[in-house]
């Protein structure tokens, strides 16, 4: 066997790979279309996107630790008319397929987004972000509540109606994260992403403070992959019909692969990407290589191969 | 096309030497046709620390000139200072290590269309790359004076074939161990005045590249200025490295020094509201 299909779906979205950018880690996806075709991969999953503009939280945004970085951003960016008038024509010219991330500081705004994305054509599926830890107040963090988390997704169920398929992304920086992403797919999630970054501090030694603007920052990198991989594994093996995009210091086709077997359906690149452009194509290279190294015809058999048992094989 | 990185490749680059200058090291790496495509201002985001390291992001380092003539194809000069962990460790590279390279990156200085006079200040690391753009100038006819300025001589980078293309140098420590005790900007009002200059080119630490803004705007003086903020990507995806930036309708944009900079203009930049929540 010569070949491996390389394909995925998550709800009715089909995607050629299964590889994406991390929401957040690719801006507007013209940055990374200087270094490889956008059409090349799996999808682009656009950086979260609100209401209105924002400019997001002071400098300094960021801070490498061991093996990884905690950045400070805030949700930066143009706010959704503009977003949808410049930012997603031009992926749609690419013959990129497309993931929009949204976020929202109250129920509300989640479904008023939702409202404006219904009628939109090109986006493959929505990722609600309801765990980014760069908020002013922690309390906003819906995805640490699970009554909020559920109430977010079942808002943007009702407006976009059952089309577009919904994934939720959630934080690792939780007692119970299976309860959390049970509640998300009760109330309409058709996937979920998972993990968003992992709240941390540096303190810097010679203002003797947090060296971050907004104090704490998200941290990613390699330092969380065995984190993501638990956080993979513990909720395909309670939810394995839930298809799951696994994310979290993914910086090789073994990283990648390694979160497949734990139960991602598809893998999303971020701070690999900072640290180098084209990442996602050694990544997605490497993976389809593993893939076929081990036998396996297609993606999707793969998928949570380390909740087998020994004998089941 | 995207306008966004356009010149930009990822490109294995080997070091064709690395020469201890002082407290600085000069790298020179072959880059091919890269170097024709660098100018000025322009930098480079270097992997640091091999295939096994805990440094996940890569080095941003000013290009401080490039050349496309030698016999070797085309190079890249670095002057790197060994003072975090990923230029230690560029520094610590010798002849022949293969670097894994991303240029040419950023914003430019743009060069005059007339012969005016200019004033290049530079400020302890951040001078290498004023050195390259005299070159430029001073082919485009412009009068080209250089200030430089440090807390101390040994921080101060000038190469003796740096003069050759500048019309005076002046060098202030704020310790006195070389050139004039007092800070880079002290005599930039005076020389404005008595040398009619038009356009200030300025690298180094935002706190000077602020002082430079504040007199350029008392004297209706140009100022390109290279920023310095830290970022992770280098490429613009990140959003760490931004800087609050007035537009032309009044409004205030955060933009990143990697896409929109390093190069900005001074005057449009708003120092006091660095670093503060908009």
């Amino acid at each position: 066997m010569t070949t491996v299909d390389f394909s995925t779906t998550i709800g009715n979205a089909w995607f050629p790979a299964p590889t994406f950018t991390a929401s957040g880690c690719a801006s507007s996806g013209r940055e990374l279309a200087q270094f490889f075709p956008l059409k090349d991969m799996g999808g682009v999953v656009t950086k979260s996107v609100m209401s209105k503009a924002r400019a997001g939280r002071p400098t300094p945004r960021m801070a490498e630790t061991p093996s990884g970085m905690l950045n400070s951003i805030g949700l930066q960016g143009p706010g959704i008319d503009a977003f949808l008038a410049k930012d997603v024509p031009y992926l749609v010219e690419q013959k990129a397929r497309i993931i929009v991330s949204i976020a929202g500081e109250t129920v509300e705004e989640y479904s008023t987004l939702a409202r404006k994305l219904r009628s939109v054509s090109g986006i493959s599926a929505i990722e609600v972000n309801i765990s980014c830890p760069n908020v002013e107040n922690r309390g906003l963090v819906f995805a640490c509540d699970p009554e909020a988390s559920r109430r977010v997704i079942d808002g943007v169920r009702r407006t976009i109606g059952g089309e577009l398929p919904i994934i939720a992304k959630l934080s690792p920086d939780v007692t119970d994260l299976v309860s959390i992403a049970k509640g998300v797919v009760e109330a309409g999630a058709d996937g979920l992403a998972l993990i968003n970054t992992v709240l941390g501090m540096v303190i810097n030694l010679d203002s003797m403070r947090p060296h971050l603007g907004g104090k704490t920052g998200g941290l990613s990198g390699p330092a969380i992959r065995p984190i993501a991989v638990r956080a993979v594994y513990q909720v395909h093996a309670a939810l394995p019909q839930t298809p799951i995009l696994g994310m979290g210091g993914i910086a090789s086709g073994k990283d990648a692969l390694e979160m497949i077997l734990a139960g991602a359906s598809g893998v999303s690149i971020g701070t690999a990407s900072f640290g180098n452009p084209t990442a996602i194509m050694s990544i997605q290279a490497e993976l389809k290589q593993l893939l076929l190294d081990r036998g396996f015809t297609s993606l999707k058999q793969a998928v949570g191969f380390a909740h087998r048992s020994i004998e089941g094989e | 096309m995207s306008q966004i990185n356009k010149s930009a490749r990822q490109i294995l680059a080997p070091i064709l030497s690395n020469k201890r200058v002082g407290q600085y090291h000069q790298i020179i790496v072959s880059v091919g046709d890269i170097a024709a495509h660098c100018k000025p201002g322009n930098f480079v985001a270097i992997s640091v620390g091999g295939d096994s390291s805990r440094m996940v992001l890569r080095r941003a380092f000013a290009i401080s000139r490039v050349s496309t003539s030698s016999t070797v194809g085309g190079t890249m000069e670095l002057i790197v200072a060994p003072h975090g962990q990923g230029s230690k460790w560029l520094c610590a590279q010798g002849e022949g290590v293969t670097l894994d390279i991303v240029a040419p990156l950023g914003t430019a200085f743009g060069i005059p269309t007339e012969s005016v006079p200019v004033l290049l200040v530079g400020g302890g690391y951040g001078s290498a790359p004023l050195f390259g753009l005299a070159e430029i100038l001073n082919a485009r006819g412009c009068r080209v004076d250089m200030i430089l300025g440090a807390s101390t001589g040994s921080k101060i980078y000038a190469p003796m074939e740096g003069k050759r293309s500048v019309n005076s140098m002046r060098i202030y420590t704020e310790d006195g161990s070389m050139g004039t005790a007092g800070r880079v900007t002290d005599p930039i009002p005076e020389i404005i005045k008595d040398l009619n200059v038009a356009v200030i080119y300025s690298c180094g630490p935002m706190p000077m590249l602020a002082a430079i803004t504040k007199i350029t705007n008392e004297h209706e003086v140009v100022h390109q200025c290279a920023v310095e903020e830290s970022m992770a990507c280098g490429i613009g995806i990140c959003m760490t490295c931004v800087l609050p930036v007035s537009n032309d309708d009044g409004t205030v944009s955060m933009l990143r020094s990697c896409i929109d900079g390093p190069v900005m203009d001074g005057s449009k930049v708003l120092w006091q509201q660095v670093g503060t929540q908009l």
